[in-house]
């Protein structure tokens, strides 16, 4: 008897299995032409055949050599059930289907010695989320009004910047009126959702360039004041020198990719930048640095970020920094001073148990310098990650920006240092809700990332679908730089899809804005909100209902 | 709703006239409560100008209480006024065992201190005795104030001004401001502290409406000052406001509606002092209200003040004369005290605007 090779790699192992009709598939080759990461080929099968070839029946068998498609069977080109083989096929012929009884990860390891990375989604709290747990419970009627969402005037703008204590601003009196005296940190008014940090690099040059043509044309031609965050790795020169640059927030993360080009570019912008972020973490993967794998980084990303052809690895911390106190000075120093004061600079980090020390040590800064505290919770994250911080490392993001907006009431200091809270923000497609009930408890705004790649067309999911975007091979020209594949992506199409989506989710707001009587966001409005769940209510100090 | 009305005249007023500005009004309201806030006081207080009067609503043992703590800080009676009270069986009220409002003179030890700290040493003092009565359920302490006293009770207002003879008027009582207000509070349960006007160091406020930024309010202000404690009822709130803007931080009164009431974002870019606009609004977020409502204000020195919520969602007018100007609710009010007056000066103020009375009985509106 043969040995059974049990523990080599079968069809059985993988998350997704390939099921082929043969007798529908016509063997146009699309499939296997669009499946960018090989997992199904071209073979030929022996079969045995029962054909009659007389006027009465007289079966004969012959075996004939057919071609089919097959499901590759490796550890490099498995299947990650994206399902463009089915959306290529004319004939209904092929189609992923999920194997719940798969053994994948533990094969990959085995195998190759290295962990398993991917990207996109957290796949294992599937669950419903706690924002969904919370509904915004206090209606007015009666003795105070709801307003008209149609008629009435909102204002929907989020500040963005360093906000002085009213005493501290240098006011002075002059004829009855107050006068400023001298300089103060920018504060920038601005639409409470920012689309956010997500690399050129991580990102192909084409989805990059629809994210910023949307926010542009949000910008100019819709009256929503929307930010984009570059992400790190630098942004095209010609996007620096133009007027655009103004709705870009330019980030520095700790490998500082592309930033040698942004201060070449300074004598020659004509306008300032937006702001400037500094990421310490990021939800995904806190503790851990950013993540460009070679095969990503192509021509023009070696270009934009001035590196050769390497992996690209953001180390975990910024070097030379080891304190909150340094991280401020820092800022204070660098980007402050390069850009004169005029520019708001944030930091961003991920949630963790101990962002609340962070904030608190933030709110007594001496210098007035921390623009925006940007959280970032477990659920965030695209680009490459390694599997176990995806699934395991992290901290949900609700509770932690609830800790750290009582942590300022406790100080007195609400709004002085604005949070920005992101981690799986639209996650159930509703991101003016997400947007709401986060701004009630506590938020100034939102940054939102995965979801534009939902809106361009990423077909990934929760569930462990596709979350290929670390292997530079997105099936559909979003998170790639392989020409073929990026050119699957149609940008004009995209900008509409986000622009129409912000158009929608701005109505929305509005619509939960009225019923609540407020025409200016409701920071802090923790009342407005009820938790279905209690220990939801209790944790984060909302009326329970049920 | 709340009718809230005040009265400002260059005469000395008796508070009657405050029972009928608001009894014109009482459909509007439910009976159940009046209150008042007197200030530039006349009859017997006329004397007393400079000295700090208590007002307390408390039980025999609260008297005690609020004596015991004035007298060990050095505080010296000067004098005690209590009204007469008329019990009747069928009066619907909720009276306390006894009204005290006691004129004292300074601790010996403050005669050189600043004007400062004497005001600072009189909040101390009501929080002290607030904290004390509280603590034992043995009555109210409303205001500690030179020159200023309040009275609040649950009730009827038609009985509750029966019960303290205030429906005829006699020489003893009299103000030239009056700020009164009918019926408890409805948020929240019935506290005497909830009625309206609330005052804090020659600030009053009254207010219709409500606050639905109440909790960010709160948690805000509870930070900024001792005296912002209770928060009985989110109108509580546009008092510590006002305080706050125009005591603590000394701006200009014009800046209270600007905080409370900030403009639209594209009526700020189009203004000169668009810079100091976006600071403040970004600075007091915090204290911006939202919802329905009307402020009548008074400051320490006697100015008088009316603006609404940004949406104008609930009503006030103001009538004058050449001696008395009213604000309040409901125009029936003003009929009622000075019908002679020319209604076609009548103003009804709208969202944006301030209406401003000084000590000349001028009256001036203000744009925001
Ligand atoms: S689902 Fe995607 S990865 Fe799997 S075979 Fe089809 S195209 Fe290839
Ligand atoms: S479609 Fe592209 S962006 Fe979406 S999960 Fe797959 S690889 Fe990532």
């Amino acid at each position: 008897m043969a040995t059974m090779r049990v523990n080599e790699l079968a069809k059985d192992d993988f998350f997704w299995q390939i099921e082929y009709k043969h007798d529908r598939c016509t063997l146009c080759g699309r499939c296997v032409a669009a499946c960018p990461f090989k997992a199904i080929e071209a073979r030929v099968e022996r079969r045995r055949k029962v054909v009659s070839d007389d006027i009465t029946p007289n079966p004969k068998v012959i075996f004939q050599t057919v071609p089919v498609i097959k499901q590759v069977v490796n550890e490099y080109n498995f299947c990650r059930g994206c399902g463009i083989c089915e959306k290529v096929c004319p004939n209904d012929a092929i189609r992923p289907v999920r194997n719940p009884d798969h053994r994948f990860q533990a094969k990959y390891r085995s195998v190759t010695g290295d962990p398993f990375k991917r990207g996109g989604r957290n796949n294992l709290v599937t669950s419903a989320r706690t924002l969904d747990k919370i509904k915004i419970g206090r209606i007015s009627q009666m003795t105070d009004p709801s307003l008209d969402a149609q008629r009435h005037t909102f204002d929907l703008l989020a500040p963005f910047g360093r906000v002085l204590p009213p005493q501290e601003i240098p006011f002075e009196i002059k004829d009855g009126k107050l006068v400023e005296r001298e300089h103060t940190p920018p504060v920038r008014w601005i639409y409470p959702i920012i689309i956010g940090d997500m690399s050129i690099g991580a990102l192909s040059w084409r989805m990059w360039e629809a994210l910023a043509i949307a926010t542009a044309y949000l910008n100019e031609e819709a009256g929503i004041p929307i930010r984009m965050c570059t992400g790190e790795g630098g942004v095209p020169v010609r996007l620096l020198k133009s007027r655009y640059l103004k709705y870009m927030i330019l980030q520095i993360a700790s490998g500082h990719f592309g930033w040698n080009r942004i201060i070449n570019a300074m004598p020659e912008m004509v306008e300032d930048p937006a702001g400037i972020l500094i990421k310490i973490g990021q939800g995904a993967k806190p503790g851990d640095g950013g993540l460009l794998q070679a095969k990503k980084v192509a021509k023009h990303i070696q270009e934009i970020r001035g590196v050769p052809k390497a992996d690209l690895l953001s180390p975990p911390n910024h070097q030379g920094l080891y304190s909150i106190e340094e991280s401020v000075q820092k800022m204070f120093l660098s980007f402050n001073a390069a850009f004169k004061f005029r520019v708001p600079v944030a930091i961003k980090v991920a949630a963790s148990a101990t962002s609340v020390s962070v904030y608190n040590n933030l709110l007594r800064d001496p210098y007035n310098i921390v623009g925006g505290f940007f959280l970032d919770g477990i659920d965030g994250g695209t680009g490459a990650a390694h599997e176990i911080s995806l699934d395991h490392t992290g901290h949900p993001i609700v509770s932690k920006l609830r800790d750290c907006y009582l942590a300022a009431v406790h100080q007195g200091k609400q709004g002085q240092i604005p949070l920005w809270a992101a981690g799986g923000m639209g996650k159930g497609w509703n991101l003016a809700a997400d947007a709401f009930k986060m701004i009630c408890l506590g938020a100034n705004g939102i940054f939102t990332g995965k979801l534009m790649l939902q809106l361009a067309g990423c077909v990934g999911n929760d569930n462990g679908k596709c979350n290929a975007c670390n292997t530079g091979l997105c099936p559909v020209g979003i998170c790639t730089q392989n020409p073929i594949l990026v050119k699957r992506l149609d940008i004009d199409k995209v900008a509409e899809n986000i622009v129409n989506y912000f158009l929608s989710v701005d109505h929305e707001l509005k619509k939960l804005m009225a019923p609540i009587g407020n025409s200016s966001l409701p920071v802090g409005r923790s009342d407005a909100l009820i938790a279905t769940d209690k220990a939801v209510a209790d944790r984060l100090k909302i009326q329970y209902a049920c | 709703m709340c009718r809230i009305g005040a009265i400002k005249s260059k005469n000395y007023l008796h508070p009657s006239k405050a029972l009928y500005l608001m009894r014109s009004q009482q459909k509007g309201h439910d009976n159940s409560g009046f209150a008042m806030v007197m200030q530039d006081l006349g009859g017997v207080f006329e004397n007393y100008k400079d000295l700090p009067i208590l007002s307390l609503a408390c039980t025999d043992r609260g008297m005690k209480i609020a004596d015991d703590i004035l007298h060990e800080a050095g505080f010296v009676r000067m004098m005690q006024w209590t009204p007469e009270v008329h019990p009747r069986d069928w009066l619907k009220i909720e009276p306390m065992p006894n009204y005290i409002f006691e004129v004292v003179q300074y601790p010996k030890s403050y005669k050189y201190a600043s004007k400062d700290e004497k005001e600072e040493l009189l909040v101390d003092m009501r929080l002290k005795i607030r904290q004390a009565l509280e603590e034992n359920h043995e009555g109210y302490v409303y205001s500690f104030w030179p020159d200023v006293i309040t009275l609040k009770e649950i009730g009827d207002p038609t009985d509750i001004g029966e019960y303290f003879g205030l429906w005829e008027e006699n020489d003893e009582l009299k103000a030239k401001i009056i700020t009164a207000q009918c019926r408890q509070n409805t948020n929240y349960d019935i506290v005497r502290y909830a009625a309206h006007p609330f005052f804090l160091q020659g600030y009053t406020a009254l207010a219709n409406g409500e606050n639905t930024f109440y909790e960010k309010n709160k948690n805000f202000q509870e930070k900024l000052y001792k005296g912002y404690i209770g928060f009985e009822s989110d109108s509580q709130c546009f008092l510590y406001t006002l305080h706050y803007i125009h005591k603590i931080l000394k701006w200009p009164l014009i800046y209270y509606k600007h905080v409370i009431t900030p403009l639209p974002f594209e009526d700020i870019e189009k203004r000169e002092d668009r810079e100091v606009l976006k600071k403040i609004r970004a600075s007091l977020a915090h204290l911006e209200i939202n919802g329905p409502n009307t402020i009548i204000g008074v400051l320490p020195d006697g100015t008088l003040f009316t603006c609404c919520d940004s949406k104008k969602l609930r009503p006030v007018v103001v009538g004058y004369t050449d001696d008395t100007v009213i604000i309040t609710s409901e125009v029936t009010g003003i009929n009622e005290l000075l019908p002679e007056r020319n209604w076609e000066k009548d103003i009804y103020p709208h969202e944006r605007e301030m209406v401003v009375i000084n000590n000349n009985l001028e009256v001036e509106r203000w744009q925001q």
